[in-house]
């Protein structure tokens, strides 16, 4: 089942067009509650499972799967500590991808949204981003950080939950989708990308039988590690992995899904709301993009460099965001000549 | 056939329902209540009580003060997780708070609420005939009713609206009148509301919240309705449209998130089925005004503007405010979009103004005001100042352009250092004050943390005006929480209830 594959109220082509503001909001509340989520794996699944050298955890790598470096070094010292790994991922505000910052933004864009979102959406973000940015460094210590990460998942996953069942379902909607597969689709890269840097030492081969557990907190930080066992009972290689992580059909968190989702969504817009025009040239990017993923197996991706198609992705689907932006909510709007009729 | 259920033992019976108790004495929980010299919204009306007045007096007193207490923690809690707040600005920051709920309603009879319809209705009225001629003919001014002075030079008198016709000839398309009683419960217009008043929100939130939580006080009572309202709303703006639009695109128009209504901004918006638009959301081209939609922009004609004049337009008004749309005043001038209320209301509403509100009444309409006023000495006439200085202590002062009880004087209750600092601020600008008598604003039973106590209240009534006018039933019953205290205001620690209108 596709969630885009819902019927849409009938409407009238030109009535109850969503204004511009509502349908940013609506992308990004949906982003920042994806990227909260996301944080909140990477953090858990880095403590229980990804170990340095000298088997400390290995928060350095977090810094590196977000792209954070540089912001973290002007805020603490170098080398990196646990502690201050935690402050800055979770209640530094200065840190704009702090859970914090990031429940700030998805109170910002829900309020902003308010009047489209459910009852019930609201008051459980209320409480949840009210209650996220009131943490404190005690409050982490108290609960231990998987006491923590597991709250923030699930109180992701309520959202996500009360979201399917209550939002209606119009453009809204549909921004809010692409907002939710464009940030999935993203994270996923991330993912791959650091692991495979920092997990598959120089020399060895995408065939090769490798570390059962490093592999493991990859699939465990994309909740695909039974998924992932069912499918490969035996051989785990990295092929096998991000073959996995990218391509899988089913998996919900795979690139491939991410991206069948994000044109279906384009194509609901582009059909159900008299779109078209503004559509067509989002749907041709994602369609390149989805190509580029079913023309070569895993294998083709780790020899010709997974890093350089990882960061390939990532700015494909940042051209796409910057397009949906100028498209749905331009800077200084212009007049087509439909719009310049006297109205009745 | 049955559906198939889980098996599972049945809940422990929750706390008993009042109908349920054990029999109380006849007064119950209003043992220890005292109205000693105020006129009491619910215990001690002089004349026969109709019957629904007694069966809500009598059910009350069946509750315990513990189930009351705990029903009201219910209610706070739900108020927080739904973010039903307003914004407190102190010199430091803006912090939200919950505007608090009192568990007890105030309850207005039949014969009640007639009165105050009719009364509003006539106030509006003059209100809008009122604005009309000083926008355009200003007979009022040349037959010498209200001195010219006053008016044309009110810092609210809008000099871009001479000469401009809108749609109807209404100006004050959503009034919200405040109420008091004094101490024999007579009703008296304490002010209008004719820029933008708030409360609406509130009103029929506290019906959704006592209908929750008191279904026992509530069930069986003939209470008129409060549900129309946002429906009214947008019809109202939909007849006011510009002409010849056959299908208007009505916006509400909020200063955005920031705002301390922005929740009832919401509401409102939701309650009409409206696009909530900030400024960046508006575009003007050809004197024609749009919304920046998904699909491009699209043409709106009724704007309900939550947001003062001033900031309306930063090529009309204020230049460096960031909310306004440039070009919207020109747009509105041309007739090309109504924006509710019109500009330049706040000269109608102003507290001098007030004053002569009666004899507004009389010259318009030629019949008596249904509402009383209370009688006003304007500081900016020689005499006024003079009755306003000599009795400091026994008067009510007000700033006239403030609202929300922010900087004003009750004589009776200041230290004499705030009477003499008063009195400098007075003799440097008397133009910019008024003065009252104190009334002594009616109470109502109120759940208070020593148990149920007098609090006083008054009642805001809105109205709203298309082709005709309907007021909505009830209004917003603001209490002052702190005991003794006459300031109602969201802003000073007043609460609100639920305002029940008898249909019979």
């Amino acid at each position: 089942m596709t969630q885009t594959g819902t019927r849409f109220p009938a409407m009238l082509a030109n009535l109850n067009m969503l204004l511009s503001r509502y349908g940013e909001s609506m992308m990004w509340l949906a982003r920042y509650m994806e990227r909260i989520e996301n944080l909140a794996r990477l953090l858990e699944v880095t403590e229980a499972f990804v170990r340095n050298p000298d088997g400390s955890p290995g928060w350095d790598s977090i810094l590196q799967i977000n792209s954070d470096e540089e912001c973290y070094a002007a805020i603490y010292p170098l080398p990196a500590t646990e502690e201050n790994i935690l402050a800055f991922y979770i209640t530094e505000s200065a840190n704009p991808t702090s859970i914090r910052a990031m429940a700030h933004m998805v109170r910002e864009n829900a309020r902003s949204a308010r009047p489209l979102i459910s009852t019930e959406m609201w008051m459980q973000l209320n409480v949840f981003t009210r209650s996220m940015m009131e943490l404190s460094t005690p409050d982490i210590r108290r609960h231990g950080l998987s006491g923590l990460c597991n709250r923030l998942k699930q109180d992701c996953q309520t959202h996500f939950g009360i979201t399917e069942g209550t939002l209606y379902r119009d453009q809204a909607w549909l921004f809010y989708l692409l907002g939710k597969y464009l940030e999935r689709s993203d994270q996923i890269t991330r993912l791959i990308d650091i692991r495979y840097h920092t997990l598959l030492p120089s020399g060895e081969t995408s065939g090769s039988q490798m570390d059962i557990t490093q592999w493991g907190s990859v699939l465990r930080s994309a909740a695909a590690y039974h998924a992932f066992r069912r499918l490969q009972p035996v051989t785990t290689t990295p092929a096998n992995v991000v073959g996995f992580l990218l391509k899988n059909e089913g998996f919900p968190r795979s690139l491939m899904l991410n991206l069948r989702q994000v044109d279906n969504t384009l194509s609901a817009l582009s059909t159900h709301y008299n779109l078209r025009h503004q559509c067509s040239p989002l749907q041709e990017r994602i369609i390149n993009l989805r190509a580029t993923l079913e023309d070569q197996t895993a294998e083709d991706i780790i020899s010709r460099g997974v890093h350089e198609y990882m960061t390939y992705i990532q700015d494909q689907l940042a051209a796409l965001q910057a397009e949906v932006s100028v498209t749905f909510w331009p800077a200084a709007p212009v007049m087509t000549r439909e719009e310049t009729l006297t109205p009745q | 056939m049955n559906r198939p259920v889980l098996q599972s033992p049945s809940p422990a019976s929750a706390s008993a329902s009042p109908a349920s108790a054990a029999p109380k004495s006849a007064a119950g929980m209003f043992a220890a209540y005292d109205t000693p010299d105020f006129f009491c919204e619910l215990m001690n009306r002089t004349d026969a009580l109709p019957s629904s007045l007694q069966t809500v007096r009598d059910r009350l007193a069946g509750f315990d003060l513990a189930e009351l207490r705990h029903r009201t923690n219910t209610a706070e809690a739900q108020l927080y997780r739904l973010g039903i707040t307003f914004t407190v600005y102190s010199d430091r920051e803006a912090i939200d708070r919950i505007l608090p709920f009192d568990i007890i309603p105030r309850v207005l009879t039949a014969a009640e609420w007639d009165h105050i319809d009719r009364g509003v209705q006539q106030r509006v009225k003059a209100l809008n005939l009122f604005l009309r001629d000083i926008y355009h003919e200003r007979h009022v001014l040349r037959d010498g009713i209200i001195p010219a002075d006053l008016v044309l030079n009110n810092p609210n008198y809008c000099e871009a609206m001479v000469g401009v016709r809108v749609p109807g000839d209404v100006y004050v398309h959503i009034n919200g009148t405040d109420l008091i009683r004094d101490r024999s419960g007579r009703f008296m217009v304490l002010e209008d509301n004719a820029r933008t008043p708030s409360g609406v929100s509130y009103v029929i939130e506290n019906r959704h919240m006592m209908l929750r939580l008191m279904p026992d006080l509530a069930s069986g009572m003939p209470l008129r309705s409060v549900e129309e309202y946002g429906l009214r709303l947008h019809q109202t703006l939909c007849e006011v449209a510009p002409e010849g639009v056959s299908d208007p695109q009505v916006v509400l128009f909020s200063p955005g998130i920031y705002n301390s209504a922005y929740f009832e901004h919401v509401f409102l918006a939701r309650e009409m089925g409206v696009p909530l638009v900030e400024g960046r959301d508006l575009i003007v081209e050809n004197h024609r005004v749009y919304m920046r939609t998904v699909a491009g922009l699209r043409p709106v004609h009724s704007i309900y503007r939550r947001l003062n004049d001033e900031f309306l337009d930063p090529l009309a008004f204020n230049p460096d405010s960031m909310l306004g749309v440039p070009g919207l005043v020109e747009a509105y001038r041309r007739g090309n979009v109504t924006l509710a209320n019109a500009l330049g209301t706040g000269v109608a509403d102003d507290k001098a103004v007030y004053a002569y509100m009666p004899r507004l009444i009389r010259y318009y309409l030629g019949e008596d005001p249904i509402l009383d006023s209370v009688q006003t000495n304007i500081c900016a006439e020689e005499e006024g100042l003079a009755y306003t200085l000599a009795n400091m202590d026994k008067l009510v002062i007000k700033p006239v352009g403030e609202s929300g009880g922010y900087g004003l004087l009750i004589g009776s209750q200041a230290t004499q250092t705030e009477l003499d600092e008063f009195r400098a601020k007075l003799l440097e600008d008397p133009s910019n004050y008024i003065s009252q008598p104190v009334i002594d604003l009616s109470v109502s039973p109120t759940l208070c943390p020593s148990g149920v106590e007098a609090r006083h209240v008054d009642l805001r009534p809105f109205a709203l005006t298309g082709h005709n006018t309907w007021v909505l039933p009830g209004g917003l019953s603001r209490v002052a929480l702190r005991k003794g205290s006459l300031v109602v205001n969201s802003s000073q620690g007043g609460g609100s209830k639920d305002t029940w209108v008898m249909a019979r």
